[in-house]
């Protein structure tokens, strides 16, 4: 693979950030875009701009045609059997509100069990918090273990009959713990639980293939796998879909309104009220067209090397607490805490040397206290970032720690 | 090769009261006391004030958890504010919060003293919070804001 030329896809990466060239560590909150994407957008707002299945205009043909071949881009991109199972959301997030707002509402009763994490991210936390305080359902953990992995023993126990949602992330967005999915859904659903798969760390890092997986819905979104912000996917299994009711009404949904009521249109339009962000479905696309002609097994093996030398290299910062899986078998990223600074003073100093990383919580303040941190440092990677760039971290860390100390 | 606004923002004296914060610790009731987080970073600080019967403040300490500069403003405010009068606290917070904030020059820069050091970070606008947590929590206390 050539990842030098791949790299110059992104115009963004060439740049110097307080006078040192950008190291841009930050993917697993928003990965940048490449020059197909930024282009396929500016082409369809030059060209190709008009309101999509409602005109019999050219611009509406074109606009419409582009934006189903993304949805049928997604679909082969997750391995679905159907294109109407692609949902076009806002991203993640909205995406598990809709499940929990649509078929959570209808199926979830007081004494169920919904079952999560205690490694999810707030967006995979909130929506099934405020379903249980709706309905009178109970939330429960799998615990996390020291070591960054879900509590197998604890799993036995928690994944009864009463679970009627298991909900869980594919890949730690704290941890780069890689959860076995598989596995956890064949359990599941043996037990009769829906389940669905947090896929915002997992989608475009590694190949997804939902019927493998065996999974009732995944979300993803598309900022974080180089396409535009704003747009995700909502997959669901057709015969869940199917009987959901809608979530937002309005118009694009319904099949026909009288001032009596109305009926509505089957999946995926159904949950799809308003006028989409027709830019970023087709962005979205291209994003898909890019990461797959690279190869995403290409992407994963070259994140795995990533991680793995990061680790490596990062262990000999005096001071440092690598959180998550101590061995190779993690996502892209390394989230670490330093006993010299803390991680808002260290992302500052990493800042001013130009290398671009989060500190915080990351959205997982019950991990946070788990593991008795008020927050971490993370550098998180993506294919076009280099061993050079990791040097250039860890000599930031050195110098941080004799500026601190 | 470090910049200058990190210099200033990150001086000695800053990093000497993080790491060795001043006053720590809770004082017992009957006292004054408040809670101050920023949700968004996780620091916490919490603060607790003594006020005599001529109504100054006779003793202040704090615990909390956080970056440098909102652990180093906390420490260096308790120095600050110790024996000074409810109102001449006030005015000591303004003048700081015009430093920290860049916005418009503080009514009395000499009794600010080490405070000063914090004018640093105005280049800084996202830690304008951190600087300010301990002395929103101070203000609660006294003020029941």
């Amino acid at each position: 693979m050539d990842w030098p030329r791949i790299r110059s896809d992104f115009p963004i990466l060439d740049q110097q950030v307080n006078g040192f060239p950008l190291v841009y560590l930050d993917n697993a909150a928003s990965s940048q875009k490449p020059r197909a994407v930024i282009q396929t957008l500016s082409h369809y707002y030059e060209r190709d701009n008009a309101n999509v299945h409602r005109a019999l205009h050219e611009l509406s043909n074109r606009a419409t045609e582009a934006f189903e071949a993304a949805r049928k881009k997604a679909a082969h991109f997750i391995g679905a059997a159907s294109e109407d199972e692609i949902i076009f959301t806002r991203g993640t997030t909205e995406g598990i509100n809709l499940v929990a707002n649509t078929w959570g509402t209808q199926n979830v009763r007081a004494g169920d069990v919904i079952l999560v994490t205690g490694m999810e991210h707030h967006s995979n936390l909130i929506p099934w918090q405020m379903l249980a305080q709706r309905t009178g359902a109970t939330l429960k953990y799998i615990p996390v273990l020291d070591d960054g992995t879900l509590d197998s023993d604890a799993i036995e126990n928690l994944l009864t009959e009463q679970v009627k949602l298991f909900a869980f992330v594919h890949i730690s967005n704290s941890l780069g713990t890689i959860n076995p999915a598989k596995e956890l859904i064949a359990k599941a659903k043996a037990l009769g639980a829906v389940t669905l798969l947090d896929g915002a760390q997992s989608a475009g890092h590694m190949p997804i293939d939902v019927r493998d997986l065996g999974c009732d819905f995944f979300v993803f979104s598309g900022h974080k796998m180089c396409g535009p912000t704003g747009i995700g996917v909502l997959y669901g299994r057709m015969a869940l879909l199917e009987a959901m009711p809608p979530w937002h009404g309005g118009g694009e949904m319904i099949l026909s309104v009288t001032m009596e009521g109305s009926t509505y249109k089957a999946p995926p339009q159904r949950f799809e009220a308003g006028t989409p962000d027709i830019a970023g479905v087709i962005g979205l696309g291209a994003a898909i067209d890019y990461l797959q002609a690279i190869g995403l097994e290409n992407i994963q093996r070259h994140d795995h090397n990533l991680a793995n030398y990061a680790m490596q290299r990062m262990s000999e910062v005096p001071g440092i607490r690598i959180l998550g899986p101590q061995s190779g078998h993690r996502g892209a990223l390394v989230a670490f805490h330093l006993d010299f600074a803390h991680p808002h003073d260290l992302v500052e100093f990493a800042n001013s040397h130009g290398v671009a990383m989060r500190g915080g919580h990351h959205c997982t303040q019950p991990l946070m206290k788990r593991f008795k941190v008020p927050g971490t440092t993370r550098a998180s990677f993506y294919f076009y970032n280099t061993i050079e760039e990791i040097n250039s971290l860890v000599e930031v860390l050195l110098l941080a720690r004799k500026f601190f100390t | 090769m470090l910049s200058d606004d990190l210099r200033d923002l990150y001086q000695q004296v800053i990093l000497d009261h993080s790491r060795n914060p001043r006053n720590s610790g809770e004082l017992p009731p009957p006292c004054l006391h408040a809670h101050g987080d920023n949700p968004s970073c996780g620091d916490e600080i919490d603060v607790w004030v003594r006020v005599g019967e001529n109504g100054h403040i006779d003793d202040l300490k704090f615990t909390g958890q956080g970056c440098a500069i909102s652990q180093a403003s906390a420490s260096m405010m308790t120095q600050k504010i110790k024996g000074k009068s409810k109102d001449e606290a006030a005015a000591v917070r303004e003048d700081f919060r015009r430093v920290v904030m860049g916005d418009g020059a503080p009514a009395n820069e000499d009794a600010l003293g080490e405070l000063i050091l914090l004018e640093g970070v105005q280049k800084f606008p996202q830690r304008v919070k951190c600087a300010m947590l301990a002395w929103r929590a101070l203000e609660q206390a006294l003020e029941g804001k």
